[in-house]
Parts: structure tokens; C-alpha cells; sequence
């Protein structure tokens, strides 16, 4: 029997459990020995010019090594001609910011344009050390007007660059069509905000680097060595090979990870500047501002159809707030516009953005990057739509879910879904949660005029993973003469548990135990080229290239089996129970594989593979969420979760749950909680976790997780990606929870995080308007 | 300063500066790096240790503050070698874990927790782990580890 499927424990966790992960902060390596503190002085104000730095009292200060400004930075080359025309949509991984008049520099030049831009360094002998002098550096700052938000952005008064004549780098799609909805009985549009959120890992940025002998050696708490080591050539002007990248344990990434950001190319910069091995761990309250966040963007919706709950037209237009620096131009909407119309068949679909830039934290990818922002929008529209004409939200969705019989299926927002059997997994969801027992109970306390009402929120989705499939991701597998194994892996792990399911799939196929199986990732001098872990790629194609390097291995295999045993190869097989080789049907001539790569000699057992997929993949499933809200207080309580996510065949249930888990938490904590907040003078003022509501343990219920598995033919396990689900599917069936509790009400619409003043406001608000209804909650 | 902590049963003994923090102490000197530095202000919990049986946060205390008294850290608790502890254990079993970053904190909470409650229902389970954050696992596995450890611990 397969191993694959069943629920193996992680070969991680003995580690993880005694001695705790080796993270960049624990590292104890010969090469860090004495490794000096960097600290960062960092800009307290949104929106400044820089007139002066005096450094001279921090350089006397007590343990002080250095104090580095942009003035140092007299060594880095020069940097890249602006790209000519519009800049093509580029992968999550692609270095995309914009250059040209919106390029960001490493250490702040002249002009500051967030709180918590990098303007100088302090290094010191120790942290303490650090902060006390980076206190004693004197910066002085010229106010300008800020630009904390969207409305000021789009006024276009004070422009964060000057010389760009605009704060909007990007304008993309066509003006509405206003003849697009003339064919709809019923039409319901309003502007909803998809809020700034902090991705916190729990491990924050965190960068050591030391320059020796002509080799720069970096290790980072990144998802991916290789794309770091490329981003460290363009910035210090160094050739491949003097470069190493180590990703060691990193504590969380959520896609904040991507890459390395300037923060830790001004670490690596300083080490080689200084010829000091240098380490940075970024303090939390650092981290709430200097890390990107993600989300942000503010929707305006549009929905039209049949007075029989037939969806007909529907378009989004997206305002993308991209932050100080445009560093993802505009991939986050572009992928929002892609996944616009989610799982459903309507005729007609419009998107469209503008990225502007305002006074804040830059965003960038956050666990789903630009898809939960689709989700959300398609899934308000179908609850506003469905309010409107008086239908059950379940019905409606049934009725436009794309038929099995569809696919492979184009997209009105122009992608196209692969595989999928979406009214079976919402049927499933409504059957599981004993959806007509809910509406009753919903019903009764209604009737009755209970305090705590009921909320029942659906959210069906189709998202994308592995959007740059033709990127690929690459393996190297190796059997020893010893019978063990050893992977390198291009993708890179972050807690996922790949070393598990890679040793899975090399058991699956081998028979070597997966104990036996080393899996190695994140180091670019044992693995050159690899891109590593980001939208929900890693299963599918790091995963297919360990299949095919281990199926390339078995070849080889059979070949030195068959001179081992004199048998030709046709007589060979490879019996997986036991990891032996033998004669078919003779299981005394048996050998082991430590007999077999014995044998092989010098030449060995080792294959490479780099998978690329011909197309993304499209996972599926339904969220429905039960929330009670006290109506005299405001206050929500999430009382059941529960899912199907589709992701096709699960390699391992353990892993895959917990991938399931953790997404629904931080997509219920965006429905719940948590907002990234900024004051009329682009001052954060949730920069600790004492003020940004991050989601525990006592403000969720235990997940009701369901399965299903349709397979995909886009890679050899037939997998889709599952790291992304939980945001996707989670936050609008919260937030439509939230608004079903209350809609009786007369309210239509509640805007995230639902907070118990927003909840209890749209309450009061519906209250005094009661009689002359608008539908509208706030 | 001269503080002198026992950590894991060993006597750790070091000149450090007056506002060295209990948790600096413990990854600089006595070079244990499993409680983990995860915010500012005492709400993450990722640095939860014993200090004489009970559960702090060893990023509010200072190092003097412990001088003499003892600390347990998720590496006294046992080695990678030696039979885990039924916490840790029932972490493994459950996937109480992901990145493992929240986990030294998380393990010594629940810990404390059970020795306080041997018997918590999943609500209590919930409220007394609200000041250790865990942002990989939505806390899903983590109770049910609590709940399995301490249904381990229970005489049958």
C-alpha cells in the first residue's frame, strides 16, 4: 500500500520539539563568531525631506562600530535603466517594482516617504548597545504634506514623486461599458474595502552576512534562496558565484518572505562594506512597519441579473493602494481582475485598476495575494445580489456555479479553470453543517428577538495556484551506497512540512524508508537554481520533480540491478513494500538498495528534474461560516467553520489540514480583527501587538474540514495547491456570517474588520432609519 | 551585574549588564535558543518558560530576577534522543506545529496549563493559551494537543 494519503507524523517535529528550529538568530555557525548587531534608524515621520544626519554622537556612543548612511553607500553599481512602456504582468517571484521615477533606493536618499523607512544603521557590538545609539542619530526632517490614504493619493495635492507628475504609476482596463448590465432585471453596486492587513509571522525579518575572501555569504529568513541571491547581484553588483544565500528554519513567511527585501540588502551591503560578519533581527514594532502588508485595495462592485437569481454581469474595479514604492506594480489586481468572477458562469465580465501610491508600509503578496481580494468582492456581490432579490444565498450560488460538464472552462475574468465539481462541494458543505437546521434556528431567534442572533455566511471559490507554472521548480535525488537518500529541492520550506512529503514521495516510489530520505532545500551553493515556496506552488511542481527525479532513479536502478543479478531489465522489478530489487516473482534473488547503488559505482544513483507545468492549476471549494452576534453590544463570535477545499489527490492529510487550518484563522482574522491602521498624518497606529488585533486561540471555534479530491492533469500527482485556501474561502464566508446575523435588520453591508463598533454602529445606524428602509448598514 | 540562574538543572552563572532581559540570558548566556524573541510587548508568548514550576514570559522579567531561582525551557523537557514529554508528544501526534517558531512557548504554556488543570475543557484551553500566538497552525491542532496530553496524563 501507498504511503502516500495516510497520515504520517513529521519528520520536523522531533527537532522542532526539543531543541526548537535553528533560526537566523540561532545560528551558532564559525563564520558568525562575533558577529556585530545592526540596528536601523528608521523614519518616524510619513511624508519628509531630509536636510542633514549627524551621526558623530552615536559614533562616540559606548560599542559603536559604525553608523552607515546613504553617503557610504559609494560602492553599490549603478542602478537599472527604467523599463521602456508598460510593464508586463510578472510572477510573484519577479522582481517587479517599477524604477524609473518610482525607483526605491536601499538607505533613504533625500526624501523619506513611510514610517519606518530605512535611513541609516548602527552597528554594534550588541542589540542594547543599538538601540541606545541609533537613538543618538540626528536626521533632520523637513515635513510634507502626507498622503495617508487612497482619496489624498487620487487628489494628487502633495505627490510622493515629484518628478512622476502623478501618485497612480498605473491605469489598467477599460472605462465601464454602460450598456453591459442592459439586459439585467436587477442591478446592486456599492464600494467596499478590502483593509490593510500585517502579515506577522512570528519569526520576523531576520538577515546574517558575512563577506570573506571574495564571497558574500547570506543567510536570510526568506522563501527563496535563489531569487535572494539574484536580487543580491543586481543590488551589490556581484556575479553568481560570489554569492551564497542559506535559508535556515524561518519562523513564517505568508508570502511577506518573498525574495529580500531593501532591509536585508542593506545587512548584506554592510557586511561587505565593513568586513564585519553582521546579523539583524528585526523587533516586532520594526516588523508592523518595515515588513510589507498586504491587501489594501478598496472595490467598487457591480452585479445585475434575472429577478430568478440568474447573475448576468458583474464588474470590478479595483484601486490598488500599492504603499510608498510600487514593488508589485500592479500583479496584485492584475491577479484579482483574473479571479474576478470566481467559480461562476456569467456572461459578461469587466475589470479593471489603478495603483496609487500613498505614505505608507508598501504591500505585497500576503497568503493569497490578490485572490482572497477577488473572493471577497464576487462573494459580496452574489450575497448583495441575492438580499436583493429575496433569495437564499445557497440557491443563487447553485444556479450560476459553473457545471461540471464545463470544463475546461474560460473565465469571464480571463483565466482558465482546469478541473473542477464546485456545486458538489457546496452541496456537500450545506449538508455537512445541516444548513436547513441553521436557517431554522436563525429563524426562531429572529421570531423571538434574541439578543444573540445567528449568521449563516457562504462563500464558494476558485482560486490559482502556481500561477507561473512554466517557471517550474527543480530536484536533484540522490541514492547512496548506504541505501539512504538525499533531496535537494528547489522549493523551501517555512513550516509546511516538505522534508515530510518530499521523503513520501521518494518512499512511494523507492520503498526507502522516509526516514532514510534526507530532504535539503535553501542553500544556493548545494542548490544552484530553484525558485522555492510561494502561491501554493511547492506540491506541484517541487512535488513533480521529486516524482520524476525518483523516477529516473528507479530506471537507473533497474539497470544495475539487472547486471547485479544477471537478469535482463524487463525481468526486474522493484518491490516498494520492501525497498528490494528482484527477479520478478523470486523474492530470494532480492537485493537492497545500499547493494544496488554499491554497485553502481563511481557513476552513483542520482537524477535532476525541473518540472514546469503547461498551466496553473485551479483548487475549489465552499466556506460556510456561523457567526453569533450580540445586537446590543456589537461584539461577534465565530461559532463553526466549515470547509471543502479541493486541491485534488492530498499526498498528506497532516499536512494538508494543517495547511487548511492556519488559512482559515488569518481569514477569519481579516473578516474579525485585524486592520493595519494609519492617522490623517500617515502616523501606523497599530504598530505593536498590543494595538493590531492579531486573532488566538480564544476568539475561534475547532474547523469542520471536509473532503473532496478532483484531480488535475496539469502535473504526474494530479495536485493543485492548498496553501492558500483558508484566506480565500474563510474571510467572506465570516464576513457574510456577520452580515446574515444582522440583515433582518435592514442591513446590507458591513465593511472588515467587523469590529464591535462597526457591527453595533451599522445596528444603531439600520434602528433609526427603520421604517424608511435604504438597505443600507454604514 | 552577577546573576546565577538554575536552567534545566544546571547552574548558569554570568556578569551581564542590569537591564539584560531573563530571555537575552537564556539564548546569550546560557546558550539555550528554543525560547524565541516574538514581539515587544509581553503578547506573543513565543519566549514562555518556567521560572520555579510556573509559566512567565521570559521577555518581561529581568535576568536579575531569576537569580537563584530555577528555570525550566523547552529543552529541560527532554532531549531529541530521550522519550518526549506527553506535551510534546501530543504536539507531534496532533501536528500542533508548523514553522515551530511559536512552539517552545506554546509547549511550556500548555504545560503549566495542565499542571494548574489537569482536566481543561476546549474553552478553557482556548483562554488560557490567548497569550501565546501562533500564526501557522489557527490553533485547531494545538487545543487538540492540550486536550490529548492532558486526556494522556488522566489515570484511565
Amino acid at each position: 500500500m501507498s504511503i502516500l494519503g495516510t497520515r504520517v507524523m513529521r519528520t520536523e517535529d522531533p527537532r522542532l520539539l526539543t531543541a526548537g528550529g535553528t533560526y537566523v538568530d540561532d545560528l551558532r555557525v564559525p563564520e558568525l563568531t562575533g558577529a556585530a548587531r545592526v540596528t536601523f534608524v528608521r523614519s518616524p515621520l510619513a511624508h519628509a525631506v531630509i536636510t542633514g544626519i549627524d551621526a558623530e554622537a552615536a559614533r562616540q556612543a559606548p560599542g559603536v562600530v559604525a553608523v552607515l548612511t546613504v553617503a557610504d553607500m559609494d560602492d553599490l553599481p549603478p542602478p537599472p535603466p527604467a523599463p521602456a512602456g508598460e510593464p508586463p504582468p510578472g510572477s510573484e517571484a519577479a522582481p517587479l517594482p517599477l524604477g524609473g521615477p518610482w525607483a526605491e533606493p536601499l538607505l533613504a536618499v533625500d526624501r523619506v516617504r513611510f514610517v519606518g523607512e530605512p535611513v541609516a544603521i548602527v552597528i554594534t557590538d550588541d542589540s542594547y548597545l543599538g538601540e541606545d545609539a541609533a537613538e543618538l542619530v540626528s536626521v533632520d526632517y523637513e515635513p510634507l504634506p502626507a498622503v495617508p490614504d487612497l482619496d489624498t493619493a487620487l487628489a494628487g495635492e502633495s505627490l510622493l514623486f515629484p518628478p512622476a507628475g502623478s501618485n497612480v504609476p498605473l491605469t489598467i482596463g477599460a472605462p465601464a461599458d454602460p450598456s453591459a448590465f442592459d439586459s439585467c432585471e436587477v442591478v446592486v453596486e456599492r464600494t467596499i474595502v478590502n483593509q490593510r492587513l500585517a502579515p506577522v509571522p512570528m519569526e520576523g525579518r531576520a538577515v546574517a552576512a558575512t563577506w570573506a575572501d571574495g564571497k558574500l555569504t547570506v543567510w536570510v529568513s526568506t522563501q527563496n534562496a535563489q531569487i535572494t541571491r539574484f536580487i543580491l547581484m543586481g543590488a551589490l553588483g556581484l556575479e553568481m558565484d560570489a554569492i551564497r544565500v542559506v535559508a535556515p528554519d524561518v519562523g513564517g513567511a505568508f508570502g511577506a518572505k518573498i525574495g529580500a527585501d531593501r532591509d536585508a540588502l542593506i545587512v548584506a551591503w554592510a557586511a561587505k562594506h565593513t568586513g564585519r560578519p553582521l546579523r539583524w533581527t528585526e523587533t516586532r514594532s520594526e516588523n508592523l512597519v518595515g515588513m510589507t502588508h498586504g491587501r489594501a485595495q478598496r472595490q467598487h462592485i457591480r452585479i445585475g441579473g434575472t429577478r430568478d437569481g440568474r447573475i448576468l454581469a458583474y464588474r470590478n474595479e479595483v484601486i490598488q493602494d500599492t504603499g510608498a514604492f510600487p514593488r508589485m506594480s500592479g500583479f496584485l489586481p492584475m491577479l484579482t481582475g483574473l479571479m474576478a468572477a470566481g467559480p461562476y458562469d456569467i456572461g459578461r465580465v469587466e475589470t479593471a485598476y489603478r495603483v496609487a501610491v500613498t505614505n505608507t508600509t508598501p504591500i505585497s503578496a500576503y497568503r493569497g495575494a490578490g485572490r482572497p481580494e477577488a473572493t471577497a468582492a464576487i462573494e459580496r456581490a452574489v450575497d448583495l445580489f441575492a438580499a436583493e432579490i429575496g433569495k437564499d444565498p445557497a440557491d443563487v450560488r447553485r444556479i450560476n456555479l459553473v457545471p461540471p460538464d464545463k470544463f475546461p472552462y474560460s473565465s469571464g475574468g480571463g483565466a482558465v479553470y482546469d478541473t473542477g465539481n464546485y456545486a458538489a462541494a457546496l452541496d456537500k458543505v450545506l449538508e455537512a453543517a445541516g444548513y436547513a437546521e441553521l436557517r431554522a434556528e436563525q429563524a426562531r431567534r429572529r421570531e423571538r428577538g434574541d439578543v444573540l442572533q445567528l449568521g449563516i455566511g457562504l462563500a464558494s471559490y476558485v482560486e490559482i495556484t502556481a500561477a507561473d507554472a512554466a517557471g517550474g521548480e527543480t530536484a536533484r535525488l540522490m541514492v547512496h551506497g548506504d541505501g539512504t537518500a538525499t533531496v535537494y529541492t528547489g522549493s523551501s520550506a517555512h513550516g509546511q512540512g516538505h522534508h515530510t512529503a518530499w521523503a513520501m514521495l521518494v518512499q512511494d516510489q523507492l520503498g526507502i524508508p522516509l526516514e532514510q530520505v534526507t530532504v535539503i532545500h535553501g542553500d544556493t551553493d548545494l542548490i544552484p537554481f530553484g525558485t522555492g515556496t510561494y502561491a501554493s506552488r511547492s506540491l506541484q511542481l517541487g512535488g513533480s520533480a521529486v516524482r520524476i527525479a525518483a523516477n529516473d532513479v528507479k530506471e537507473q536502478a533497474r539497470k544495475v540491478a539487472a547486471d547485479l543479478l544477471e537478469a535482463s531489465e524487463a525481468d526486474l522489478e522493484l518491490d516498494t513494500e520492501r525497498g528490494r530489487w528482484q527477479v520478478r516473482g523470486d523474492p530470494a534473488s532480492s537485493r537492497t538498495w545500499a547493494e544496488v547503488a554499491e554497485h553502481a559505482g563511481e557513476a552513483g544513483l542520482a537524477a535532476d528534474a525541473n518540472f514546469t507545468e503547461g498551466q496553473p492549476t485551479f483548487p475549489f471549494g465552499t466556506h460556510l461560516a456561523v457567526a453569533e452576534v450580540d445586537t446590543e453590544t456589537g461584539k461577534v463570535r465565530m461559532i463553526r467553520h466549515v470547509t471543502v477545499d479541493d486541491a485534488g489527490p492530498v499526498v498528506s492529510p497532516l499536512l494538508a489540514e494543517g495547511q487548511r487550518h492556519g488559512g482559515i484563522a488569518q481569514g477569519v482574522a481579516q473578516a474579525l480583527l485585524e486592520e493595519m491602521v494609519y492617522d490623517s498624518d500617515g502616523n501606523p497606529v497599530t504598530a505593536t501587538l498590543m494595538d493590531y488585533a492579531i486573532i488566538t486561540a480564544a476568539e475561534l471555534p475547532s474547523f469542520e474540514l471536509l473532503s473532496m479530491e478532483t484531480p488535475t492533469t496539469a502535473n504526474p500527482l494530479g495536485v493543485k495547491g492548498i496553501g492558500e485556501a483558508g484566506t480565500i474561502g474563510a474571510t467572506p464566508s465570516a464576513q457574510n456570517a456577520i452580515i446574515d446575523a444582522v440583515s433582518h435588520l435592514g442591513i446590507r453591508h458591513i465593511d472588515m474588520p467587523a469590529t464591535p463598533v462597526r457591527v453595533w454602529a451599522a445596528i444603531t445606524a439600520a434602528a433609526s432609519t427603520a421604517g424608511t428602509n435604504t438597505g443600507e448598514g454604514q | 551585574m552577577k546573576v546565577t540562574v538554575t536552567v534545566n538543572g544546571s547552574q548558569v552563572a554570568a556578569e551581564v549588564p542590569d537591564r539584560t532581559l531573563l530571555v537575552h540570558f537564556l539564548r546569550e548566556q546560557a546558550n539555550l535558543t528554543a525560547a524565541n524573541v516574538g514581539c515587544d510587548t509581553s503578547s506573543c508568548g513565543a519566549c514562555t518558560v518556567l521560572l520555579d514550576g510556573r509559566s512567565v514570559k521570559s521577555c518581561t522579567l529581568l535576568a536579575a530576577q531569576a537569580d537563584g531561582r530555577e528555570v525550566v525551557t523547552l529543552e529541560g523537557l527532554a532531549s531529541e534522543d530521550s522519550e518526549l514529554h506527553p506535551v510534546q508528544q501530543a504536539f507531534r501526534a496532533e501536528h500542533g506545529l508548523q514553522c515551530g517558531f511559536c512552539t517552545p512557548g506554546m509547549v511550556m504554556a500548555a504545560v503549566s496549563l495542565l499542571e494548574e488543570n489537569p482536566d481543561p475543557s476546549e474553552a478553557e484551553v482556548r483562554t488560557a493559551l490567548e497569550g501565546n500566538i501562533c500564526r501557522c497552525t489557527g490553533y485547531h491542532n494545538i487545543v487538540r494537543a492540550v486536550l490529548a496530553a492532558a486526556s494522556e496524563r488522566r489515570p484511565s
